[in-house]
């Protein structure tokens, strides 16, 4: 009998992609952002919003992930930005294997950011490092402010956390001072926008940030 | 499932490099923050040890507490649940020093 003394990390093969991915972003000069949040909280809006105000400042493009259909790629190609698709088939967030085949068919070096929108899920996208600059959490206001104490990975590790839905604000029992209470006690260095893709409200101050951002 | 993937890619590739015939044993370290559920773990290993060299081993997964350290007052802090300033000394400058952990440890083998 053979005891083998291993120690080494289950999520190694994709921290090795990661890595790998990092380093390329860097020689192309793309930012590029890794856009977590639950299901419906509206990161396709927000980047049809954000694309569309972007649009002649920066280069962007977009990767989707999804477990099945191609809909958020084809929304955000109306916006003029080259998306690619990626269908998981199953798996509840994207990994650095299914980031390598949809970054073949893009032009880095073309580019000044990259959003990556991971599948909506606020647990198993966090494990995962697709080798991104920042994360950017977003929560609307209809899933409730307890979310970021029950899920606090996620919100202590993104850099930007973006609170949506807030013209709904007057129709819910969400205490939006509460989610901001929470998220700076995980992460003191947060940023974060209350935006409503509805009315527009709040998005130009995350849009010029983020430019900004990318160009700093 | 993507977790118990890559856990067998590593065991079969440590069984190989060892020229063992059965792995009978794998230890994993899990922490509490690492977002890893053991029984759903052990259920998606079994479920794909079938037919491989680990086909008879058994996971064993030890759950490390998530702990924390005050860089104000040094003290350290128990962060089982979410805690967002120091008990000791009330500082908010404080830090996950373990509880993130989610490694292979060592494998039995014949």
């Amino acid at each position: 009998m053979a005891d083998i003394n291993v120690g080494r990390n289950i999520l190694e093969a994709n921290e090795r992609l990661a890595a790998e991915h990092r380093q390329r972003f860097a020689a192309a000069g793309v930012k590029v952002l890794n856009l977590i949040s639950s299901p419906g909280a509206g990161k396709t809006s927000l980047l049809e919003q954000t694309l569309s105000r972007l649009a002649g400042r920066l280069r962007c493009a977009v990767i989707e992930g999804d477990i099945q259909t191609d809909e958020d790629a084809r929304r955000v190609a109306a916006c003029g930005v080259r998306a690619v698709q990626i269908e998981t088939q199953g798996a509840c967030h994207l990994d650095g294997a299914m980031l390598s085949q949809a970054l073949q068919p893009l032009d880095l070096n073309a580019l000044d950011l990259l959003i990556i929108e991971n599948v909506g899920n606020l647990v198993c996208p966090v494990d995962f490092d697709l080798g991104e600059d920042m994360k950017v959490a977003v929560l609307s206001v209809t899933e409730g402010d307890d979310k970021p104490s029950k899920y606090p990975a996620l919100f202590r590790e993104a850099g930007v956390l973006l609170v949506n839905k807030i013209d709904l604000l007057p129709y819910v029992d969400c205490d939006l001072e509460r989610i901001h209470r929470t998220c700076r006690a995980l992460n003191p260095q947060q940023v974060a926008f209350d935006v409503s893709c509805k009315s527009g409200e709040g998005l130009s101050a995350w849009v010029d940030w983020l430019e900004s951002w990318v160009k700093g | 499932m993507s977790i118990a993937q890559s856990l067998l890619a590593i065991v079969l590739e440590e069984a190989q490099r060892h020229q063992v015939s059965r792995v009978t044993k794998v230890a994993v370290k899990v922490g509490a923050w690492a977002n890893v559920v053991p029984s759903s773990l052990t259920f998606s290993f079994d479920l794909i040890k079938e037919g491989t060299l680990a086909s008879e081993a058994v996971l064993e997964i030890e759950q490390m507490p998530a702990q924390g350290a005050c860089h104000a007052c040094g003290a350290k802090i128990d962060m089982a649940q979410p805690v967002f300033a120091c008990p000791e000394c009330g500082s908010k400058d404080i830090e996950l020093t373990s509880g993130q952990e989610l490694y292979v440890d060592h494998i039995e083998a014949e």
